[in-house]
């Protein structure tokens, strides 16, 4: 199941720290993805999740360490050029471009994220689109606008939006909040249809069955800090996983 | 050209001028510091209480800071009505409010200025009242008493509102909006309201605030344009919402107004407020003390 | 697509012979006087569009493009005698270099820091100029306007033409931006910029890149108004006025295509000149004031989306 030790990472995090004024909300986490790999990102609330997505996709920059991706130092490169080196995600909260339909939020990925040298006719790209749109279950809402989409939906089109940067890490950060459970199991299934060799997948999750069935491995954060990294049975069974979960 | 007299004079004429900046700027700390109403029309807001000040003074001989308490309630139900009309257009709609904001409140400051135009002419207009024109003489310094009246009102009322925003519920519950809206929601306030009582608050200080205004000096239907930079200039300065912070940053600017007066002439005036506005912006994009990270 | 360019520079090369033809045929100089307002009301509205309305980063510094635009062309003209053409191109790159800085200055700024942020620009020049004796200082500059070129008769016919070619120049520029990627990542980033960024888009760069076009187009637009009055001073050049009306013209008119600022220019450059002959400019700044909280409250979208609207309900009562 899981590549050999030998193989080189596609995402290095050295000893990353992240501080708001006097807060840690980062300290020092260091972690190696696999190619290939389904990642769980767990924690409590506030423990330093999301602020570990942002320090990966760009959004923040990092007080010390390296994020290492595909051999290549990302640290301080800025959101948009780590997209077009293969990093894509969803946010927490849907944040479509609202004023565009479904099938513009993933034209905007296509004309910016996507560096080839080749010409890329309009066809060939709606074509694209459309498939991308298809396999995600979108494609009868392509000319809907984002704003009547229904949460469900929304979740999906940041999927598949953040399918057409064509990324080698994808990223979903609580793309399950607030879904009922045969939602659930709609975008789960979607997410495991995307893992593959060639996409590597962490997902951000509070939802535990998700979690379990979806990884390889999951990491728990508290307070900042990797409290529990392996096999999703050995981190659940982890003393100061249940701690940090129950609360005592 | 340069003496320490004339530095000294200037420090002394920019402490007491920047209370009196403090005393315009404090509302407009609560509205857009604490509430991020991008009210652009509080100096309008601040003339138009001149003007009602000017009135008072004119047609019934009333003092003008007595002019200025009397007219308080008044600002205070406008506040009130004009939060409300953001509200409805702005912040219910939800984005953009920021935008579509500062344009809407630019097209009332227009209409104010015009309002008062038609009204009062474009003409100076001042006020009498026996301490203005007086001054105190220490040695060669002058110090003229409007601006010892200025400063003692200025600061009482900086006073005033810390202890109002700090002390009573109302004035934490304000504070509470400013910081988690939901979370005050969830404790069973309405945030809007609350909201809507701060802004009018924000206007009603404007009463005192423009009988200073037209006690410093005498004003005209579009003195508001020069000082919305120094307004801004204060709050971004202070902090958003602090109201100690901008007694300081208000002394601050004073302070660097009246030096640049001393030495450079009062051409160059109008800038200091607006490229010390530009620097805090440009270091700071938040704020110098910004709340939000 | 195809035929919608086609359409627009027929459109354009029309507009330039009606308003070439006017210069031949009217005799009268008051209706060019009144028409290069408008016309060039329509250039700073079309411009402020491309940063204020595709980006969404709401510009309240018109005026200090505008004025400098001014008085690139007095100290050019002051200096070297300079012809206008000169002028007009020297004020373009002096305005594309004023907003590359404005942007790398301003644009980290989030929402209304920015705008707060070009007022203070705008106060900062004047101030500057005004203490600039050279040109004139606060009391202003007289201006002697040359013999006009054939095949002009007057120079201010002259200046008409010339401010229809920049409308055409800046409608086309604004016209292509909206329909190209660059009008997509502008429409991206405007929505969310996070989004945008973590979408490929390099927001920083389409947003300087909008800001030298749009001061670019400004200051252009500004260069041959000191020509027009043969007068220039600071507080008329950087009236907060024409920061003002420009907005709302693109407010009125709609942010979100570029007809919008060419219809709010034209609808309301045309009122205020109808008010300062017949009435006063005093009920002008009135109008201006009541227009923008009327549009702004009731129809955000502008006249563009309240047609927009009413074609799609026609649409759904059809179909």
């Amino acid at each position: 199941m899981m590549s050999p030790e030998t193989e080189a990472p596609l995402l290095r995090i050295s000893t990353l720290t992240k501080r708001f004024g006097g807060f840690t909300a980062l300290d020092t986490v260091s972690v190696d993805i696999r190619p290939g790999e389904r990642f769980g990102l767990i924690g409590p609330n506030g423990s330093g999740k999301t602020t570990l997505i942002n320090c990966i996709s760009g959004a923040f920059r990092t007080e010390a360490g390296t994020v290492i991706f595909r051999d290549e130092d990302i640290t301080r490169l800025p959101p948009h050029i780590r997209t077009r080196r293969g990093i894509a995600r969803s946010f927490q909260i849907p944040r479509p471009f609202k004023s565009m339909t479904v099938a513009e939020n993933l034209m905007v990925a296509l004309d910016f994220a996507v560096v080839t040298d080749e010409v890329v006719s309009s066809a060939q790209r709606r074509d694209t689109m459309m498939s991308i749109l298809t396999r995600m279950g979108l494609a009868s809402k392509a000319y809907v606008s984002t704003a009547k989409l229904s949460q469900v939906e929304l979740r999906k089109m940041e999927l598949a939006r953040a399918m057409a940067t064509h990324p080698k890490l994808l990223i979903s950060d609580e793309a399950m909040a607030g879904l009922s459970s045969s939602e659930v199991d709609e975008v789960l299934d979607l997410l495991m249809s995307l893992a593959g060799q060639d996409i590597t997948i962490i997902m951000i999750e509070h939802i535990m069955q998700a979690v379990m069935r979806f990884s390889d491995r999951v990491m728990c954060l508290e307070a900042g800090k990797i409290i529990a990294i392996g096999k999703p049975a050995e981190v659940m069974a982890n003393q100061r996983v249940q701690e940090a979960y129950l609360g005592t | 050209m340069f003496s320490f007299d004339l530095l000294l004079d200037a420090v002394v004429s920019g402490v007491l001028l920047g209370c009196f900046y403090a005393a315009v700027s404090l509302g407009l700390s609560l509205s857009f510091g604490l509430l991020d109403v991008p009210n652009v029309a509080h100096p309008a807001f601040l003339v138009m209480a001149s003007y009602g000040v000017f009135f008072l003074n004119e047609s019934y001989g009333v003092d003008p800071l007595l002019a200025g308490l009397l007219i308080t309630p008044l600002l205070f139900v406008f506040g009130l009505v004009a939060y409300r009309l953001y509200y409805q257009t702005f912040e219910k709609r939800g984005s953009d409010a920021g935008v579509r904001g500062i344009a809407f409140f630019f097209g009332i400051a227009f209409i104010i200025e015009v309002l008062l135009i038609l009204q009062f002419g474009v003409d100076q207009r001042s006020v009498t009242a026996s301490y203005i024109g007086k001054a105190w003489r220490i040695g060669d310094m002058r110090i003229p008493f409007r601006l010892l009246v200025a400063f003692a009102v200025a600061a009482a009322l900086t006073i005033l509102l810390t202890l109002y925003l700090s002390r009573t519920f109302m004035g934490r519950a304000i504070r509470a909006v400013a910081q988690d809206q939901e979370a005050l929601r969830l404790m069973g306030a309405d945030p809007i309201r609350i909201k809507q009582w701060a802004f009018g608050i924000s206007t009603a200080v404007l009463g005192i605030a423009g009988a200073l205004l037209i006690i410093v000096a005498p004003v005209n239907p579009t003195l508001d344009r020069s000082y919305i930079g120094r307004t801004f200039c204060v709050v971004v300065m202070a902090g958003l919402g602090s109201m100690s912070g901008t007694l300081v940053a208000a002394i601050i600017l004073g302070v660097a107004e009246a030096i640049v007066l001393t030495m450079f002439g009062a051409s160059w005036a109008p800038a200091i407020s607006f490229a010390m506005l530009l620097g805090v912006l440009a270091v700071r994009p938040q704020g110098l003390f910004g709340r939000r990270s | 697509m195809n035929r919608g360019g086609t359409q627009f520079w027929i459109g354009a090369i029309l507009f330039l012979v009606a308003t070439f033809a006017m210069t031949q045929i009217i005799g009268n100089q008051y209706p060019f006087f009144a028409c290069y307002v408008i016309l060039q009301f329509i250039v700073l509205a079309v411009a402020w569009n491309i940063l204020g309305g595709y980006a969404g980063y709401v510009n309240f510094g018109t005026s200090a493009f505008f004025g400098v635009g001014v008085y690139t062309a007095v100290f050019l003209f002051k200096a070297a005698g300079a012809p206008l053409a000169v002028q007009i191109a020297a004020a373009a790159v002096v305005g594309a270099l004023m907003g590359f800085a404005l942007g790398l200055l301003t644009l980290r700024m989030q929402g209304i820091f920015f705008s707060i942020a070009t007022i203070a620009l705008t106060i900062v020049i004047e101030t500057s100029i005004t203490n600039w004796r050279y040109v004139g200082g606060a009391a202003g500059i007289q201006m002697q306007q040359p013999v006009a070129m054939e095949p002009f008769n007057s120079y201010v016919q002259m200046l008409f033409f010339i401010q229809a070619l920049l409308v055409v120049l800046a409608v086309a520029t604004s016209r292509y931006i909206q329909n190209s990627w660059i009008g997509r990542g502008l429409q991206a980033l405007k929505d969310d910029e996070l989004a945008a960024e973590c979408t490929g888009v390099p927001t920083l760069r389409l947003k300087l890149l909008a800001c030298v076009i749009s001061g670019a187009l400004m200051c252009a637009a500004g260069a041959p108004a000191a020509m027009y009055l043969q007068y220039a001073d600071p507080s008329s050049a950087f009236n907060l006025n024409y920061s003002v009306s420009v907005l709302a013209m693109s407010l009125i008119g709609g942010t979100a295509h570029w007809a919008g600022p060419v219809i709010g220019a034209i609808l309301l450059g045309t009122t205020q000149q109808l008010l300062t002959v017949t009435i006063s400019s005093e009920v002008n700044v009135l109008v201006l004031g009541v227009m923008l909280v009327l549009f702004v409250v009731g129809a955000p979208e502008g006249i563009i989306g309240l047609i927009g609207k009413a074609r799609r309900n026609r649409n759904e009562g059809e179909g």
